[in-house]
């Protein structure tokens, strides 16, 4: 079965939070609720990784949290597409420097889409969504 | 005949977290379980430590500044203004009048997105969806309030020390009161909604109790202890910024139902009615407001050198929308960035009045019980019971259908 086959109809996100500060979080809700409504795309924000198609990771990744988010990534079944929000998953952001970082997000799982910003708008978060189903195409081409 | 089995049942532990899918940061919890109730807390913080009071020490004041906005999105303003006073504190800077009436303005209006955004959470909590489709659809309208005026929806930016980097001007007048007008229609139908409902009053009565005793030995701060009768609030006690001026009363659930059970109802009158108060202040503060300059200290290079000079520790307080934080600096001369830098959030104080609310409750009010005290921090994702070497998952999904389930239990009875 290629790649999109399994995933062309609707994309399940699931949000993990890898010790960001809030802001991205509420924009990812506030992305879900009656104004943005992007169920209506088939874009749901889902309870469990298993159930998932899109890993929405926010943070700069703590050390504590390093090994969850690698259990988080293993638990979601393939194929998978994994998404920063925040600038702070980007490149650390005002984080940088810290010792409790294990660097940013792609330093330990691989990331398909990065979005910008701190935090991003509710449209640019679905704006990233959209991106990664033009990716999931692409790859259908070659 | 039947014997009677004597079971020697050892308790289940239960092990919430550390990830939640929804909005919460990342927090553990540990449950002991007989049956359905809870008869052991322990919680383990930390997941999120980012070490910013160590990052502070490596930047100047004012780049600290944006990163205490960052300490938790939702209290941004309210993590400024207390970190802006404390060094304002140490290095004698003199904030003009019309900042602080304006910073008064802002921090009310995180207030009332902080608690819509709360009662949201509540009520997915609880199961009923489309209140928190209701709640989270009338807090956007705040949220572009917030954006016309700081011009961020979240992280504002908008607070300097020794002031504002913004004015509201005459004609933002207009729109503000737009907004304000909205929000005291659509406070009547929140009211009818959460506090008239029969089904979210039997859910949420007597659940979660925390006494006044319990409140003031754990120390807990915010809606938390006024919810349990003790009519605490910074803004009252201690008056900064614009709060001496103007008419505030900490808010207890008495001035309401005439009585105090301390349970999660009660926090949730008194999250709704500081909704109100917010509404009265902002609209007292816009009245009140002088003529006056923004900030004493316009170029930020004079600012810095300033600080720099300056030598000596201050404290600042606020009450944030979950209740007080507290921070503390330590400025050395000729040094550009802060000595100590130490923060005090409101829900490090309130974590520990969940051991007691939680302690012989049931399994299905376990969500609402915890999303009650409005947590910056918190997670009850994945739940591993384990029973003699067997391990079961469940998830955040499951604990929120045990809830959904207990409401639709009440809902039927009533019928």
């Amino acid at each position: 079965m290629s790649i999109s086959k399994a995933l062309n109809k609707s994309l399940w996100v699931y949000h993990v939070n890898t010790g960001s500060c809030n802001g991205c979080d509420i924009e990812i809700v506030a992305a879900i609720t009656p104004r943005y409504d992007p169920e209506r795309f088939g874009i749901k924000l889902v309870g469990t990784p298993r159930h998932a198609d899109v890993i929405l990771v926010t943070g700069p990744v703590t050390n504590k949290m390093k090994d969850k988010l690698l259990r988080v990534y293993h638990q979601t079944p393939d194929p998978k597409l994994v998404m920063v929000i925040g600038a702070c998953g980007v490149s650390g952001g005002p984080f940088y420097e810290s010792y409790t970082l294990s660097g940013p997000v792609d330093d330990v799982v691989p990331v398909d889409v990065y979005v910008p910003g701190c935090p991003p708008r509710p449209e640019s978060i679905i704006f990233g969504v959209v991106t990664a189903l033009k990716k999931l195409e692409e790859i259908q081409k070659k | 005949m039947k014997e009677s089995v004597v079971s020697a049942k050892k308790p289940i532990k239960t092990v919430i977290g550390p990830i939640h899918p929804a909005l919460k940061e990342p927090i553990k919890f540990i449950f002991e379980i007989d049956g359905e109730k809870v008869i052991k807390v322990d919680l383990a913080p930390g997941h999120n430590h980012r070490g910013l009071e160590w990052m502070a020490t490596r930047r100047n004041a004012v780049q600290t500044l944006y990163v205490s906005e960052r300490i938790c999105g939702i209290c941004s303003i309210s993590h400024s203004i207390a970190y802006c006073r404390a060094i304002e504190q140490a290095a004698d800077i003199e904030v003009p009048v019309r900042a602080d009436y304006l910073r008064t303005i802002f921090a009310e209006m995180e207030r009332i997105h902080s608690h819509l955004l709360w009662a949201g959470v509540a009520a997915l909590e609880l199961g009923f969806d489309t209140l928190f489709y209701k709640a989270w659809e009338v807090r956007e309208d705040l949220m572009d309030l917030l954006e016309y005026l700081t011009g961020n929806r979240v992280n504002y930016g908008v607070l300097q020390i020794g002031g504002v980097r913004r004015d509201i001007t005459p004609d933002q007048h207009a729109r503000i009161n737009k907004s304000l007008l909205n929000y005291t229609i659509l406070f009547d139908e929140l009211y009818d909604m959460f506090l008239e409902d029969t089904v979210l009053r039997m859910r949420c009565r007597d659940t979660g109790v925390l006494t006044p005793e319990d409140a003031l030995k754990l120390c807990t701060v915010g809606p938390v202890i006024r919810a349990s009768g003790i009519a605490t609030d910074v803004r009252q006690d201690f008056p900064y910024c614009a709060y001496g001026d103007l008419d505030i009363k900490a808010i207890t659930p008495e001035a309401l139902a005439g009585e105090v059970h301390g349970d999660v109802f009660d926090r949730i009158i008194v999250r709704l009615l500081e909704v109100k108060q917010s509404i009265e202040i902002i609209q007292q503060s816009m009245k009140k407001m002088p003529i006056g300059p923004l900030t004493n200290f316009p170029k930020l290079m004079v600012l810095l050198n300033h600080i720099k000079q300056a030598e000596g520790e201050g404290i600042g307080r606020h009450e944030a929308p979950r209740g007080e934080v507290f921070h503390y600096i330590r400025l050395a001369a000729n040094q550009e960035s802060p000595l100590v830098w130490k923060v005090k959030a409101s829900t490090y104080s309130n974590a520990m009045s969940w051991v007691k609310m939680l302690e012989g409750e049931q399994i299905a009010d376990i969500p609402i019980i915890v999303a009650s005290v409005d947590p910056c921090i918190s997670c009850t994702d994945r739940v591993a019971m384990v029973d003699k070497g067997r391990t079961s998952i469940f998830t955040q999904d499951d604990l929120r259908r045990l809830s959904r389930k207990k409401t639709e239990r009440i809902r039927q009875g009533l019928k």
